[in-house]
């Protein structure tokens, strides 16, 4: 398991080869890449504020949670924070097991979580201003379905 | 003495994002009081703790939770994070 945080880019494909690398076992390997989205056209960039150290320990035990329910081989959390522009990848989850069921499920979990239980913030800078943006209710209803 | 931490919105209303706190509040809803008490930056922070989330020695918790033997104290709005 591997769980990064960090202010640089991350190179999709080299990640996803390195986490797919030197496995006889895994028949699946999902992997989720979140991209900095503008809807208006005015989005110059996205201000990524985190909590250091909680923000590893949230996420570590998010994929603790995701390993005891599912049969996983591995899970990978990248996730940045600071500066990004529009188009820019923010963050990537990767899970690999046996069957597709599984890592399909359990990348869907991580990404659920992450959203409302990971200590990050953003912040839309745009030409008129900047604005944190709000959580939503459906990002909460979300994990109403992994409960119970 | 305790650190309270800030982030976000609640980092830019109060004004610093951290601060040492010497507090005999049993629970965290009464250090929220003090610190609500002390100026109008805090108060404004603070007016609608149910637009808030706390975390004590960065683990999510709850506003009626005890600070006893507690060392950090977060607050922060819900995250938006993913």
């Amino acid at each position: 398991m591997r769980i990064v945080v960090q202010e640089p880019a991350f190179d999709i494909g080299a990640e996803t080869a390195a986490f797919a690398s030197g496995r006889h076992d895994m028949g699946a390997i999902v992997t989720f890449t979140g991209v900095v989205r503008d809807d208006t056209g005015t989005l110059d960039h996205l201000e990524i504020e985190h909590y250091p150290g909680m923000t590893e320990r949230a996420i570590t035990a998010i994929a603790d949670e995701a390993r005891t329910r599912w049969s996983l081989g591995d899970v990978l959390v990248i996730h940045r924070h600071g500066c990004l522009a529009p188009g820019a990848p923010i963050m990537m989850v990767a899970t690999c097991a046996p069957h597709r069921a599984d890592a399909f499920a359990a990348a869907e979990f991580l990404m659920d979580y992450l959203k409302s239980r990971a200590p990050f913030w953003k912040k839309e800078v745009t030409r008129d201003g900047a604005a944190w943006v709000a959580a939503k209710d459906a990002d909460e209803d979300a994990l109403t379905r992994w409960k119970g | 003495m305790i650190d309270v931490l800030y982030f976000a919105w609640v980092r830019e209303r109060i004004g610093l994002p951290k601060e040492k706190v010497e507090t005999s509040a049993a629970t965290v809803a009464d250090l929220v009081a003090e610190l609500s008490a002390r100026e109008e930056r805090y108060a404004l922070a603070f007016s609608d703790t149910s637009a808030l989330r706390v975390a004590l020695d960065q683990d999510l918790s709850d506003f009626d939770a005890p600070l006893a033997g507690v060392r950090e104290v977060a607050f922060f709005p819900p995250m938006t994070g993913g």
